[in-house]
């Protein structure tokens, strides 16, 4: 279809079928303290439901598995048709943006089907059972094991995770097992679980934000199943790094573009923000140092989401998605945690105010996203761990 | 989408002949030769010849005017291949400075007159718009007094890219206003020989030749005023955002080439029994290099890209190509002679070359600070 009728379509199916009550809502990640009026979640459910039935929750991916079966061009209009009307995406998650993703690559046809449609309609809900205690930027060191029992029929899971976002929210895991404790990277399988499986429990961390975004999960006696496992047993590792990088691109669903485009229209928040704190002269923010610093982010962000549009206009070409996404990981999260340091130091005072009761709510939320994002360069591969991964896949430096 | 963000099949050709040329061509053992025996120009001639043969010299022209009707990316692939093996030629003093400010007035005589020459490479144009160690092209001290017939030129200007060698100046003086404002300059074309014009050569550290100018009552016909009297910032801001973009490209390569020169050293070093590169804070340190070059690489083909598609976004563009690829440049060339040791510190390696033009075209047209203020007062704060 020509692109202008696709957008013709897209336009007038939203306009029909999108509750205006959506228009300039947020994001909503779930939480334990849902704080919307009823009416309002209502109306995202309707959203939600609309959207994934026509597979845009997932444009990308093939009709026969519930997406909408679009192109690069499409469904790069259907977002900018969403961003004209300040809609929120639908769904987010895991589901959509890495181990659906992962499943297209390594699924077996069983699998996509049987998975892929329910991520689409958000009826499942992801989490990550990668991290352990003992098994942090060493992921590969995970000791989790899961034992086939006599009859082949079942594994039996043992052991406990941590750092498992969203866990206390999630009806499925995709997780890491140590399926042979002689081999490290290839003693790893990459298993589904379903969270209502008994022998799971899961126990939330308090964080320094004071939020519990991340929980630990222990298993006991846990039972899964052969058909669960995606990719070969013992090879897992070769899944997790694909998983990987769908994670640190956050280019599963085309994301990454959509964040960026949402840093850029903050820019003028920014700049307001800056000009009422330290004071305007001649139309220009006064402080010369705050100045430069602004400067120097918005342009490193504008670099970062140029480099993000020649990167996926590459990627139309070759197919090809490989370790370079660490570099976007690596500074996605960085450009992040300035942007955060930088809005700390406009706000002054107003940032310290840290409880709901008490302080200025916006600086309260500034405050909260800086402690929030401390975790942006630790979750998913530290920096550290990235620089790394640059270093020797993309860099080949001897090891 | 707007911007063309990969190379098209012609562009990827023009860059594997551009390449091969210049390998053969202009390695950087040339300059090192131009350098050692004190060249008058600071650059080869015979180089400039086969450039002009091979059409760079006048890609950006169009073909009425003798040029090729290609783009500026065009130019900026030539540009990053001359920055790969330090090719010193005119290319950004006379085509995209030159050229492109006369060419920025319209079409009338002059232009039909000058431009095929220079497309040709059969003359030689340098614009003297600088007065002051840091960057500031609107600081015009050099005064246009009016007389009968014409103009008579008086003042000083300095660093003229490849003055030394140039045949003509375009030179902006005051013909009214304060000595920094916009307003108020004027542009006029002169001999660099005649009477009244003083040049003295500056070998610059880059191996390569500026000069700078003493006018005394240099007299200059009606006719060779460039553009509208008072409006020369018009037709320069246009042109100093091109030639900003342009020797962003030129730093692109020759960062390239420094980082895959210092990449290489990393792998093939031995110290304590094993390859430099195997060390971690030496591979996170590569990884910032690498990470910075691919950034910035992004901003500065996007930024070429505004020049051909005539984008409003172009001044914008400009100052952050220039800001993100000076910054990048420093690091990486300096990374460079830092991981290269002792070798790195003599004259005998070709990487402190690379650190030498690094820092020269650092803080040409504008370095970092200059170009972020800028963005800053072209994004609203």
């Amino acid at each position: 279809m020509e692109l202008a009728a696709f957008r013709d379509e897209i336009k007038a199916w939203l306009a029909a079928n999108v509750p205006s009550s959506m228009h300039g809502l947020p994001v909503v990640m779930p939480s334990e303290t849902p704080t919307e009026p009823a009416e309002i979640v209502r109306a995202r459910q309707l959203y939600l439901k609309g959207m994934s039935a026509r597979g845009y929750t997932a444009p990308r991916w093939p009709k026969a598995y519930g997406g909408a079966g679009l192109t690069v061009d499409e469904a790069r209009v259907l977002q900018e048709e969403l961003d004209a009307l300040r809609l929120p995406p639908a769904l987010v998650g895991m589901g959509v943006s890495m181990i659906g993703p992962t499943l297209l690559v390594h699924g077996s046809e069983e699998q996509k089907l049987r998975f892929l449609p329910k991520i689409v309609s958000g009826e499942h809900r992801w989490c990550q059972g990668f991290s352990e205690p003992g098994a942090g930027s060493d992921l590969a060191s995970l000791r989790t094991d899961a034992v086939l029992d006599e009859s082949g029929e079942h594994y039996i899971i043992n052991g406990s995770k941590i750092w498992t976002s969203g866990a206390q929210f999630a009806n499925w895991m995709f997780m890491l097992v140590r399926t042979d404790r002689t081999n490290k990277h290839n003693g790893i399988t990459f298993i589904l679980l379903d969270m209502k499986t008994p022998g799971i429990e899961v126990k939330p961390i308090r964080l320094i934000s004071g939020a519990s975004m991340f929980c630990e999960v222990f298993f006991q006696d846990v039972v899964a199943y052969p058909r669960d496992v995606v990719g070969n047993v013992n090879h897992g590792w070769t899944v997790a790094k694909t998983l990987l990088n769908f994670e640190r691109s956050g280019m599963g669903t085309g994301t990454l573009g959509a964040g960026t485009r949402r840093a850029a229209a903050s820019s003028g928040h920014l700049v307001k923000l800056a000009k009422q704190t330290t004071g305007e002269v001649d139309g220009r923010v006064a402080d010369p140092s705050l100045r430069d610093r602004l400067a120097q982010l918005l342009m490193d962000e504008l670099a970062l989401s140029l480099t993000v549009e020649r990167t996926t206009a590459a990627r139309k070409e070759t197919g090809a998605m490989g370790p370079e996404m660490s570099m976007f990981k690596l500074y996605q999260s960085e450009l992040g945690q300035r942007r955060d340091e930088l809005t700390l130091c406009l706000r002054g005072s107003d940032a310290l105010a840290l409880d709901a009761a008490s302080g200025n709510e916006e600086g309260n939320a500034a405050t909260r996203m800086w402690l929030h994002a401390k975790a942006t360069t630790i979750w998913g591969g530290t920096s550290e761990v990235q620089r790394n991964i640059i270093a020797k896949r993309v860099l080949r430096l001897p090891s | 989408m707007a911007m063309s963000l990969t190379l098209s099949s012609e562009q990827q050709l023009l860059r594997d002949n551009a390449r091969e040329f210049l390998r053969g061509a202009s390695p950087v053992g040339q300059l090192r030769r131009l350098r050692d025996q004190r060249d008058p120009d600071g650059f080869s001639r015979e180089l400039w010849g086969q450039m002009a043969e091979l059409g760079w010299v006048a890609s950006a022209l169009p073909e009425r005017l003798g040029g090729m009707g290609l783009g500026y990316t065009e130019l900026g692939i030539v540009l990053e291949e001359c920055g790969r093996n330090l090719a010193s030629t005119p290319l950004l003093s006379c085509v995209v400075l030159g050229a492109g400010t006369l060419f920025e007035a319209g079409e009338g005589a002059l232009q039909r007159e000058i431009l095929p020459l220079v497309a040709a490479g059969k003359l030689l144009l340098a614009l003297a718009f600088e007065e002051s160690p840091r960057f500031q092209p609107y600081h015009v001290s050099c005064r246009a007094e009016r007389v009968a017939g014409g103009y008579r030129l008086h003042g000083h200007k300095r660093f003229v890219l490849d003055g030394a060698s140039a045949d003509k100046l375009i030179v902006s003086a005051r013909t009214s206003g304060a000595v920094t404002d916009r307003d108020g300059i004027s542009l006029f074309l002169i001999d660099a020989q005649q009477p009244g014009v003083q040049r003295r050569m500056v070998r610059t550290l880059d191996s390569r030749c500026a000069a700078d100018f003493q006018l005394e009552a240099v007299e200059v016909p009606a006719s060779q005023l460039i553009g509208q009297v008072d409006r020369a910032a018009d037709l320069l801001d246009p042109v100093l955002d091109r030639a900003a973009v342009a020797l962003s490209a030129e730093m692109l390569g020759l960062n390239q080439q420094a980082y895959e020169t210092t990449l290489e050293y990393l792998k093939t070093r031995v110290q304590f029994d094993v390859p430099i590169g195997s060390f971690q804070a030496l591979q996170h340190r590569a990884v910032e290099m690498f990470c910075a070059l691919s950034l910035a690489s992004s901003v500065v083909y996007a930024a070429l890209s505004a020049i051909d598609e005539r984008s409003s976004k172009l001044p914008l563009l400009a100052s952050a190509a220039k800001a993100r690829m000076t910054d990048t440049s420093r690091l990486v060339t300096r990374e460079a002679v830092q991981m290269h040791g002792g070798i790195g510190m003599t004259d005998e390696h070709d990487i402190g070359f690379y650190m030498k033009r690094g820092a020269a075209t650092e803080l040409t047209l504008g370095d970092s600070a200059y170009h972020r203020d800028r963005f800053a007062r072209l994004s609203g704060f």
